[in-house]
C-alpha cells in the first residue's frame, strides 16, 4: 500500500481529545477568547468526576458560548435563545439521574433568558450552570449587554455604558440558587474544582466565568487579551464566603472572586416526589 | 525559579520533568501559554502554521516541570504536557 506523502503523520493526541468532536476542531472562538478555557476546564471537570460519560448532558443555548454543545462529544442540546434552562429542566425531571449541565454566556443566560435562570433557580432544579461572562454581546457586533460595566465602551454605548450592570452571584443568591462562585479564566484550576463541585453535588449551582472577548469588547475598551489576563491577576481578591452583594464587577476597585454559596436546600425532584408520587418505591 | 537560599532538603527533592507537546495547527497564537508559563520556556516560532499563526516553541527543552499550566489555559486544545519518568530522565 502506498502512503500519500503529503498527508501528515497521525496527529499527536491532547489528553481531552476523548471528549471533544476532533473533526470541528479548531472551533469558531478568536483568538485570545477565554471561551475555550472555560470549556477544556469544563471537560476536565466532567473527567475528574469519575461519573461515566453517558450520565452527563450538556444543554446551551444561543452565543458565542453555545457552540461549546457542538464541539462536545457527548449527549448535548444547542438550544433556541434563551431557552437553555428550560429544556434543561426537562430533561432533569425526564431523567433525574442525568447530570444536566448549562453552559452558555451572559447575554443568553441573563437577557433574553434572566427569567429562566431565577424560576430555575427559585425551584432549585438540579442543574450545573455554567456562564461565561464576557461583559458584551459578543457574536452579534459588541453591543451593550446587562453586564456591560458602567462607563464601559460598546457598538451602541460609544461614549460608555450610563448604566449599572448585573451582579450575577447576587442575583442567583437571591433568587435561590444553592452553589454560587465566580472565577475567571486565569483561575483555571480553581474553576475546575468549583465545576467538579457543583457537578457532583446536588441543587442549582451557579458558576459565573469572567473571560475576556478580545474583538468587540477589548477593542474597543483598548485592553488587549493579555492586559484582560493581567487585569484579572492584578485586580481580583479571592474571597470564599464573601458576601454575593458586595461582588459587583468593578475592576477600580477590585473584583471579589470565589467560591460565595454552598447550602444544602431540597431539589425540586425531591419535592415533586414527595407530593405527587407517595407510594412509588424509587 | 530563583532561591533567595537553597531549602535544606534540595537533594532529596525530585523535580518532576516533563516534555511539552504543541499541536502546531490547533493553534491561533493568543500567546497565553507563553505569558503564564511558570517556567518561561516557550516563545513564539518564526514558522507558520496553516492557519498563518505563529505557534508557541520550546526554548528550554529539560526545565518543563509537568505542571501543565498551559494545558489548562489553552483555550485552543493545541498543548498539552506529559511527564518524564526519572529512568528516562537518568538516560
Amino acid at each position: 500500500m502506498t502512503t500519500n506523502p503529503k498527508k501528515l503523520a497521525k496527529q499527536p493526541e491532547h489528553p481531552l481529545d476523548d471528549l471533544i468532536r476532533t473533526e470541528r476542531i479548531p472551533h469558531i472562538w478568536c483568538p485570545g477568547c477565554g471561551i475555550g478555557t472555560v470549556f477544556s476546564s469544563c471537560l476536565s471537570a466532567i473527567k475528574a468526576t469519575g461519573i461515566p460519560y453517558n450520565q452527563f448532558t450538556m444543554v446551551s443555548g444561543i452565543g458565542c458560548s453555545a457552540r461549546a454543545a457542538g464541539y462536545i462529544k457527548l449527549d448535548s442540546f444547542h438550544t433556541t435563545h434563551g431557552r437553555a434552562i428550560p429544556f434543561a429542566s426537562g430533561i432533569k425531571m425526564a431523567k433525574p439521574e442525568l447530570k444536566v449541565i448549562v453552559f452558555s454566556g451572559d447575554g443568553d443566560l441573563f437577557a433574553i433568558g434572566g427569567n429562566h435562570f431565577i424560576h430555575a433557580a427559585r425551584r432549585n432544579m438540579d442543574l450545573t450552570v455554567i456562564c461565561v461572562n464576557n461583559l458584551t454581546y459578543g457574536m452579534t457586533g459588541g453591543q451593550c449587554a446587562a453586564t456591560t460595566p458602567n462607563k464601559a465602551k460598546s457598538t451602541t454605548t460609544p461614549l460608555g455604558n450610563p448604566d449599572a450592570p448585573f451582579n450575577l452571584p447576587l442575583l442567583a443568591y437571591a433568587a435561590g440558587a444553592s452553589y454560587v462562585a465566580r472565577w475567571t479564566i486565569l483561575h483555571t484550576r480553581d474553576l475546575t474544582t468549583a465545576i467538579n463541585e457543583a457537578i457532583v453535588r446536588k441543587g442549582f449551582s451557579f458558576i459565573e466565568v469572567l473571560s475576556p472577548c478580545p474583538i468587540n469588547y477589548g477593542r474597543r475598551n483598548k485592553e488587549k487579551p493579555l492586559d484582560t489576563l493581567k487585569l484579572y491577576q492584578d485586580r481580583t481578591i479571592i474571597k470564599n464566603g464573601a458576601d454575593p452583594a458586595r461582588a459587583d464587577i468593578d475592576f477600580e476597585k477590585g473584583v471579589v472572586i470565589g467560591k460565595f454559596i454552598d447550602i444544602d436546600r431540597s431539589t425540586c425532584d425531591d419535592r415533586y416526589s414527595e407530593l405527587h408520587r407517595p407510594c412509588s418505591d424509587d | 525559579m530563583a532561591f533567595w537560599r537553597v531549602p535544606l532538603d534540595a537533594q532529596e527533592i525530585q523535580v518532576i520533568k516533563g516534555v511539552v507537546c504543541i499541536i502546531d495547527d490547533r493553534c491561533k497564537g493568543c500567546g497565553y501559554c507563553i505569558e503564564f508559563c511558570p517556567k518561561d520556556i516557550l516563545k513564539f516560532s518564526d514558522k507558520f502554521n496553516r492557519k498563518g499563526y505563529h505557534p508557541p516553541v520550546v526554548t528550554k527543552l529539560d526545565e518543563c516541570v509537568n505542571c501543565h499550566y498551559c494545558e489548562i489555559i489553552c483555550p485552543e486544545f493545541a498543548i498539552y504536557s506529559v511527564e518524564i519518568t526519572p529512568a528516562a530522565v537518568q538516560k
